[in-house]
């Protein structure tokens, strides 16, 4: 393209809600008085003008193709005033003004194919990243482990009958972009990168990858007379940062890069002060199309807490109640060396107490 | 003219099942879409997804594409197996910034829909983990043809790469009664004072505003941005006693004071004999929950503001890190008070910009700085909430600390004057 072609860009960075926003919405703009739950899926606020506002909240395949794109648009002119609100997990929100208009709305989006739930205390839409469809570094994919798992888990979406919200992440490595959750199911690699030496001086800023990583494993070396980085596979911790900005450092494997869930990752500061999530379960095989062995785990996890946690506990502060041997009794998942942890700060994660449960 | 579809038995499996099936709209795409391109376009995304299912790896490796006057704002993916799958063997993602508080009408919505399939694969994501509207999946010139045209009606790329990126915030006071600040004002005053910094990389590493218009923290802001603002309180919690009677009679004794007083973290609840609530409000650390719990009954006060707190991040480099409180309370009314806000933005960037290592985000400078230094380095004075608790190490050399408690007084004084 000649520089005459060339366009200058209008630099107006994120635009205003205020003209996108439903009206009653702009109305009471910071004078709503409380909410309450109708149903699952659900939510009915009230403004200290007496205007409400009914919410109905419905899970999507998040990856939209224009045709759905539309058909959510169709469902908004239709049933919910043309306007709509997008929720942190991809969930898509309609907004109507009376109770009378809710079951119809409901009735076309489950018509349609969407699945109306995810308020409350509900399993939430899985948080997820971009996997085998559009990610450079993945060592799963995203869209169809949620799927997976959203298939299994779609009464929990459905209906309100957990303790409390469960927030459901995954990533398809350990950058961990799906971010913390109550449960998250992230890619684990076990084994260091195995590099193509011959690559490495063409693609990569070698300093830049040794100052990545965490564990100072990567050095320069000459390698069959070329300029190349070596691994010290006594210190790698197979965490793959290298991996990025040198891709000749394969770190992803069929077999070798794993599963792992973790628990316990809780953002709000209600109760507690905000908390990150923990490792339970890893060596789990990365196993498309469906990730039966990692739903499993979900589901027991999902079950014991269900179970055991009482009204208002979200997982972490279940297992901060009952303890963590219990924990991994109740989810019969064993529990290893590979579990105390190893990094700065390890320290605050010993028990220096003598507090056991019996 | 008919494609040859390719051959997906793993991907068709995940077509069963009673959840939206990304799978079945792409399949649309490809079969029903009266553009050829998309058609085609997609059929080879399929074929290639297909060969990752079978293979367990990615295919895609990043490059870069911008458009015109521009250096971020695009995930370039460029196949490696462009050779059986070429139509889309280049398949970039646009990040566009959404309206804040995620807010769209069907009617703007549909004009996106328009544009990207005219340009692009008709994948689109509402919306990606930094924020970001996604369209996924145009080629090279594509990107600054689609960007062009949606540019002329309002719309902007968010960040990619070491930049400021793009923002987040609640629903906030738009629908919520937990809403403690205009959310989408701070977030659009942060973030768009930082425009160049968006689109031009040239940071240590990545920024991250997020803002919450309460501690329940609903867009994560304390684990997952380096500039958190959450939205709070000073004075007392509003009760209303009748509707905290009404629900005891509802619920009962014991299922209040089961779920509601022994929940506080703090000890800050009593119920009282004739059920009405007590509160000790100078022990409330506005967590939240009671409020939750009975949303018609308690109400944040009315001297609002918001809580600053710096550096989260998730692993990469050093390990988690929850932000740190910076600014325990500011208020947020005035545009005088928005404008320091923004100020106080720029000068912790600026110094980071300064300051930082490659690849290494704020936090993680703090943490191989200090706290303290960093204090120094952007001029803030510590303060008691900016801890869990002091130091436990004795490995400190005290020489300035008969300076640093006078002032510690004279500011205390000092505050207590302009308080009258």
């Amino acid at each position: 393209m000649a520089a005459k072609d060339m366009r200058e860009p209008i630099e107006s960075g994120c635009p205003d809600p205020w003209q996108y926003m439903h009206p009653t919405m702009r109305k009471n703009f910071g004078q709503w008085k409380y909410h309450e739950h109708p149903r699952p899926g659900v939510l009915r606020h009230v403004a200290y003008s007496g205007d409400e506002i009914w919410t109905v909240k419905a899970g999507t395949q998040r990856i939209l193709d224009v045709f759905t794109l539309r058909k959510l648009c169709d469902i908004g002119d239709e049933f919910a005033d043309g306007f709509v609100h997008f929720t942190l997990r991809s969930n898509i929100e309609y907004m109507v003004t009376e109770e009378a208009r809710v079951q119809p709305l409901i009735n076309a989006l489950e018509e349609a194919g969407f699945v109306v739930g995810g308020t409350q205390n509900t399993v939430a839409m899985i948080s997820h990243t971009q996997g085998w469809l559009h990610c450079d570094i993945p060592g799963t994919d995203a869209s169809g482990v949620v799927k997976s798992m959203m298939d299994e888990l779609i009464d929990d979406f459905r209906n309100a009958t957990m303790p409390n919200r469960v927030h459901i992440t995954t990533s398809c490595c350990q950058i961990n972009c799906g971010g913390q959750g109550d449960i998250a199911i992230n890619i684990q690699h076990t084994k260091p990168p195995k590099i193509n030496h011959d690559l490495v001086a063409n693609v990569c800023e070698r300093p830049s990858v040794v100052a990545r990583c965490p564990v100072a494993a990567i050095r320069p070396a000459m390698v069959n007379g070329k300029p190349s980085l070596e691994v010290d596979e006594r210190k790698c911790i197979c965490c793959g940062a290298c991996y990025p900005p040198c891709p000749p450092m394969q770190i992803n494997d069929a077999e070798h890069s794993k599963l792992a869930i973790w628990v316990g990752g809780n953002h709000s500061n209600a109760r507690g002060k905000p908390t990150f999530q923990k490792l339970v379960a890893a060596g789990i095989p990365n196993n498309p199309p469906r990730w039966p062995e990692a739903t499993a785990i979900v589901k027991r996890i999902l079950k014991a807490y269900k179970e055991g946690a009482r009204d208002w506990e979200r997982v972490n502060e279940w297992i901060e109640r009952i303890g963590w041997p219990r924990f991994f009794e109740e989810v019969e998942l064993p529990f290893t060396k590979y579990h105390i942890d190893t990094w700065r700060g390890a320290r605050a994660s010993f028990n220096s107490s003598s507090y056991i449960r019996f | 003219m008919a494609i040859e579809k390719h051959h997906t038995p793993m991907l068709d499996q995940l077509e069963t099942g009673p959840w939206p099936s990304f799978i079945s709209g792409i399949k649309r795409l490809r079969d029903e879409h009266p553009e050829e391109r998309i058609n085609s376009m997609t059929n080879d995304l399929l074929g290639q997804l297909e060969h990752s299912y079978e293979t367990r790896k990615g295919y895609w490796k990043g490059g870069t594409v911008s458009v015109f006057g521009y250096g971020g704002g695009i995930i370039p993916r460029f196949s490696e197996v462009g050779a059986a799958f070429p139509k889309s063997k280049e398949f970039h993602t646009l990040r566009v910034q959404p309206p804040a508080g995620n807010h769209y009408s069907t009617k703007m919505l549909r004009q996106l829909a328009d544009s990207w399939e005219k340009h692009g694969s008709g994948l689109v994501t509402f919306h990606g983990q930094t924020g970001n509207i996604m369209f996924i999946g145009a080629d090279t010139p594509a990107t600054q043809h689609f960007f062009d045209e949606i540019n002329e009606y309002g719309w902007d790329l968010g960040g990619a790469g070491p930049c400021v990126r793009t923002a987040m915030s609640c629903v906030g006071a738009a629908r919520c009664e937990m809403s403690c600040t205009n959310e989408l004002k701070a977030h659009r005053a942060l973030v768009n004072n930082f425009v160049d910094d968006v689109h031009r990389p040239a940071l240590p590493y990545k920024f991250k505003f997020k803002v919450s218009g309460c501690p329940n923290d609903c867009q994560n802001a304390i684990e997952r941005s380096d500039f958190a603002v959450l939205g709070t309180w000073r004075d007392d919690m509003k009760v209303d006693q009748d509707e905290v009677k009404k629900y005891v009679k509802t619920k009962g004794r014991q299922y209040i004071i089961d779920n509601v007083i022994t929940r506080c973290p703090t000890n800050a609840l009593s119920l009282n004999d004739d059920d009405s609530l007590a509160v000790n409000n100078r022990d409330c650390v506005r967590c939240m929950h009671c409020l939750n719990v009975m949303p018609k009954a308690l109400h944040p006060g009315d001297d609002k503001g918001v809580t600053i707190l710096i550096g989260g991040k998730r692993t990469l480099k050093i390990g988690d890190l929850m932000g740190t409180v910076l600014v325990p309370f500011k208020k947020l009314e005035t545009e005088e008070d928005y404008e320091s806000m923004v100020e106080l933005a720029e000068t912790i960037i600026d110094f980071w910009a300064e300051n930082g290592l490659e690849h290494e985000r704020c936090g993680e400078m703090i943490e191989r700085i200090g706290l303290a230094n960093f204090l120094d380095g952007i001029g803030i004075e510590a303060d008691p909430n900016m801890l869990a608790h002091p130091r436990q190490s004795s490995y400190i050399r005290l020489d300035g600390w008969d300076d640093a408690a006078e002032q510690w007084f004279e500011r205390q004084s000092e505050q207590r004057a302009a308080a009258g």
